[in-house]
């Protein structure tokens, strides 16, 4: 299917994700933080769309805005966030963590300036077909990335087992 | 005005290179260890949305399993760092990053 009306979409999404990640370093409640970057996850959702990633647009749902924010917010209620709402949110080197990005920003500024050379002019003409993007992605998970597949089981399990460890009261 | 209306490659690098100034500026300003976190996962999505707009430049789908891995490893990470968030809290009683300062000199 061809897409209608991509610029305006584009734009759309782009903005609200923008603004969601502006409310999440900008909020005092880490709730709030936590809400808008599920509109961000869920706005960058469409933008996989757009990109023809359906099945990642699915995963990003699905595991991001579903299981890790849920443990957020899980892990929000558990500890208590009244005394730090009342106290100060930015740190001392709050103007040096800003120089730092704005510097970052212009290294990236100077590269994209140049990314028409290096980058072909138009995506590719040959739209892929999204009813084999999911298929496609299962067989290089299951072949080509087979041991990767593993190992990121492995991470898992230690994940797992890391967290149970850390959380628990005596060992 | 052109540039403007044909949606290329570049346009979401920008935007994932925007999304991944936003992570830095909330991991290196912020105090509280859930939004740094949280600041963390911004960065990883950024990366993500540049793998994603690869993929489709190129016509592959490595960059797409390569975002399925990256979070894979965000979620680890967060189960990861709220767990230690949680036993720090059981602590110290606060959750101010400020604070997390035992190993300093």
């Amino acid at each position: 299917m061809t897409p209608v009306a991509t610029p305006f979409f584009f734009y759309l999404f782009a903005a609200i994700m923008l603004i969601g990640g502006i409310l999440v370093i900008t909020r005092k409640n880490p709730v709030h933080s936590a809400l808008a970057l599920i509109v961000a996850l869920l706005a960058q959702a469409s933008i996989y769309l757009m990109l023809y990633a359906p099945f990642v647009a699915g995963v990003q749902i699905i595991l991001y805005a579903g299981g890790i924010m849920v443990l957020f917010l899980f892990v929000i209620m558990l500890v208590s966030i009244e005394r730090s709402m009342k106290e100060r949110q930015f740190n001392s080197q709050w103007v040096a963590g800003t120089v730092a990005a704005v510097a970052l920003g212009g290294l990236f500024i100077a590269v994209y300036a140049k990314a028409e050379k290096i980058f072909p002019h138009h995506a590719i003409r040959i739209t892929p077909d999204e009813l084999l993007n999911t298929q496609g992605v299962a067989s290089m998970l299951y072949g080509q990335y087979m041991f990767a597949f593993e190992i990121a089981s492995l991470l898992l399990l230690v994940a797992i087992i890391g967290a149970v460890v850390m959380a628990k009261k005596r060992i | 005005m052109e540039s403007m209306l044909h949606i290329t490659t570049l346009h979401y690098l920008v935007l994932g290179a925007a999304l991944f100034l936003l992570g830095v500026v909330g991991v290196l300003t912020r105090r509280n260890v859930v939004i740094v976190l949280m600041s963390i996962e911004l960065i990883l999505n950024a990366v993500n949305l540049n793998l994603v707009a690869f993929s489709r430049l190129w016509g592959g789908l490595h960059g797409q399993v390569f975002a399925i891995f990256i979070i894979t490893d965000a979620a680890a990470e967060a189960a990861v760092g709220l767990g230690i968030l949680i036993a720090f809290f059981r602590n110290k009683e606060t959750v101010n990053i400020d604070e997390v300062n035992l190993l300093k000199w």
